[in-house]
């Protein structure tokens, strides 16, 4: 005899045990610290700030622990501890031209002010398994070898759009409305202006930008993007305290910023110039700051009078509803609950069909 | 259980409640109309129920009596967890039953009890538009709306009929309210249609879309359809084995590998109550094999 599914609310609590149990392993194994985390899993804990939209390395390294290393899930447990965080108000806009800069390249000039600097980069690494590192034995103290110090004074860096903008070779960045819309706090609203669309690139899929940008790249929606400057590095955040009335810096944030330049010909309303993509995201994410900057090139056709390709990254509605992967992977992981009555519906459905189906055959048969 | 105390009455902070809460009126005057706001992120994932939970979290207060059901069940997993997290952070009393309920939320199914004035009703909604299938952009189908441009709707209905003689919708059937908007109910059986119309409050809240709508009480919702094919609830052509009852939405359970199977009501707080006050079951507790049934 039947016997109704109960049981639910033990069921649960025991996966979430064994879940516990398994996230902390074998005993006989050191449990990692958050520190570690932090500091030895750094470009980790910078993608789970980047697209849970929170600059906290510590809270970011404790979900990455917490999740066992499944970033996606790590970045929704930041996203549902940033949205209960009261807004206590808006730093000025952080100035990248004063960045204390790691890195800081360009690939559209030999040299230039402030020079190129690699900074802690896998460029041009060897992509070979290091097995010393296997053997978990004393290494050599890779960060006292030297690479960081003997370095000379930061000299100051300006942007390389600016020297191009000298000779209005590049086109002007218009200045957006005084107070750009916040993604987090209003409804997302199509057509989304450059403000929007640039928030929702920030926090997106890293995975789902690349993907968009390597698109363009292979010619849906091609724009022909060089990376004018890409750098990495520290700035400071300021924020006016309205006890002191003036603003004092709050702290410092790592950032990546890449500004592409790309070709264009010129359209019935604008001369020929280069134009440019931007990307912003919270710490050394280049990958995702250079992805950032080729999809909003691609989405500027509409600004640019280009034409519209058709092509998925020249479509802000297809981008902007698809690149955040907390909405995608619970939408998607939401298929796994339980469905039984509307497939039920769709079982009668299917039946009464083939019934229909089968009738008028043996009626034309006799 | 205790409240955490890090947070604020059922989770969500009071201006968050009150942009829900502005949304929801909206939605209460223009019936039936997808009103946008700014959905926060929950502790539960996009598409688990957070746009249902946020309205259930701006509607309670702390004499309210919570129901929560999955597919007309309150044992299911995920309507046990949504009623944990809000025992956990509203502390408010909790039931299996529908007349008990001052609010429900509720996923794919509306109660086979009918609900009275003072209740409130919400649903979890996956995707609030009816017409993104037929058009996939938002910024068509609102202007769609706006101009009451529902023909593309009615062409799909009429295919269905043309290529199967059926309109080939069993879940989800469109709606249109107090003569005006069109509407996805939810994902519930076009059996739960014609409760539509109730004494309850109905809210719907779709997270991940960002959208809020609502039927108030007694207001008309019609499901759509032709005068030659006029809209048909439907079941499963059997009585519940548990209850007997035969006016109720049934799920079907296998019982063996060999085709058996016995169908159920889906509302266990329906059944349970019949059983109680002494419902006999159906003749056959299962039901062989069958091809095709009428």
């Amino acid at each position: 005899m039947y016997v109704a599914v109960k049981g639910g609310e033990r069921a649960i609590d025991n996966a979430h045990d064994w879940l516990a149990d398994e996230r902390r392993g074998p005993r006989d194994i050191a449990e990692l610290s958050i520190a570690q985390i932090r500091h030895q899993l750094a470009l980790a804990v910078n993608r789970v700030m980047a697209e849970g939209s929170l600059y906290d390395p510590d809270l970011a390294a404790l979900a990455i622990k917490q999740a066992r290393g499944d970033l996606i899930e790590a970045i929704f447990l930041i996203r549902a501890y940033r949205t209960t965080l009261p807004r206590i108000g808006h730093s000025h806009p952080v100035d990248t031209g004063a960045m204390a800069c790691d890195r800081r390249i360009s690939a559209t000039f030999k040299d230039l002010p402030g020079g190129q600097v690699l900074g802690p980069t896998f460029d041009y690494t060897h992509r070979l398994l290091d097995f010393k590192l296997l053997a978990e034995g004393p290494t050599a103290e890779a960060g006292n070898s030297g690479a960081t110090q003997g370095m000379p004074a930061p000299a100051p860096m300006p942007r390389v759009s600016d020297f191009l903008n000298r000779d209005g070779l590049i086109q002007d960045e218009q200045p957006g409305p005084q107070t750009p819309p916040d993604m987090t706090r209003q409804p997302m609203e199509y057509p989304a202006d450059r403000p929007l669309r640039l928030q929702a690139l920030s926090r997106g899929d890293e995975g789902f930008v690349l993907g968009m940008a390597y698109s363009t790249q292979r010619g849906y929606g091609r724009n022909h993007p060089f990376v004018g400057e890409l750098r990495i590095g520290s700035v400071a955040v300021e924020m006016d305290i309205p006890e002191l009335g003036f603003a004092v810096e709050i702290g410092e944030i790592t950032l990546t910023e890449c500004e592409t330049v790309n070709q264009f010909t010129g359209s019935k309303t604008e001369p020929a110039q280069f134009t440019r993509g931007y990307g912003l995201v919270f710490g050394q994410t280049e990958r995702k700051a250079i992805s950032m900057a080729l999809v909003d090139r691609a989405l500027r056709w509409e600004e640019l009078g280009e034409d519209n390709m058709g092509a998925p990254a020249q479509d802000a509605e297809f981008v902007l509803s698809h690149a955040d992967n907390i909405q995608a992977t619970g939408f998607l992981e939401h298929i796994k609950l339980p469905h039984y009555v509307d497939f039920q519906s769709e079982l009668e459905l299917v039946r009464k069909l083939r019934a229909e189906a089968s009738t008028p055959l043996s009626e034309a048969a006799e | 259980m205790t409240q955490d105390t890090h947070y604020n009455f059922a989770y969500l902070d009071e201006q968050t409640k009150r942009m829900i809460r502005r949304a929801l009126l909206k939605a209460m005057a223009i019936p039936g109309y997808q009103v946008p706001f700014a959905s926060r992120e929950m502790p539960m994932p996009y598409g688990w129920g957070t746009g249902g939970v946020q309205v259930s979290a701006a509607c309670l207060t702390p004499s309210d009596t919570l129901k929560v059901i999955d597919q007309g069940a309150d044992d299911t997993t995920n309507a046990v967890s949504i009623r944990k997290f809000f025992e956990k952070t509203a502390q408010v009393a909790t039931t299996e039953s529908t007349r008990a309920a001052s609010l429900i939320q509720t996923r794919h199914r509306i109660p086979e009890e009918p609900l009275r004035e003072g209740q409130i009703l919400v649903y979890q909604v996956p995707i609030p538009e009816p017409l993104r299938f037929l058009e996939p952009r938002e910024t068509e189908t609102r202007k769609m709306h706006a101009l009451q441009d529902y023909g593309l709707m009615h062409v799909k209905l009429y295919e269905d009929i043309a290529r199967h003689g059926n309109i080939a919708t069993s879940y989800a059937y469109p709606v249109k309210v107090q003569g005006r908007y069109v509407m996805d109910p939810s994902p519930i059986p076009k059996f739960d249609n014609p409760k539509l119309r109730m004494a309850a409050i109905q809210l719907f809240g779709a997270g991940r879309e960002q959208r809020i709508y609502a039927i108030p009480p007694y207001t008309d919702v019609v499901s759509l359809d032709f005068e030659d094919h006029p809209f048909e609830p439907s079941k499963a052509n059997h009585a519940c084995s548990l209850c007997g009852a035969d006016h109720t939405y049934l799920d079907e359970v296998i019982v063996d590998d060999r085709g058996g199977r016995m169908f159920v009501c889906s509302d266990t707080d329906y059944c349970a109550t019949r059983q109680a006050t002494g419902a006999a079951p159906a003749q056959t507790a299962t039901s062989q094999p069958q091809e095709a049934q009428p």
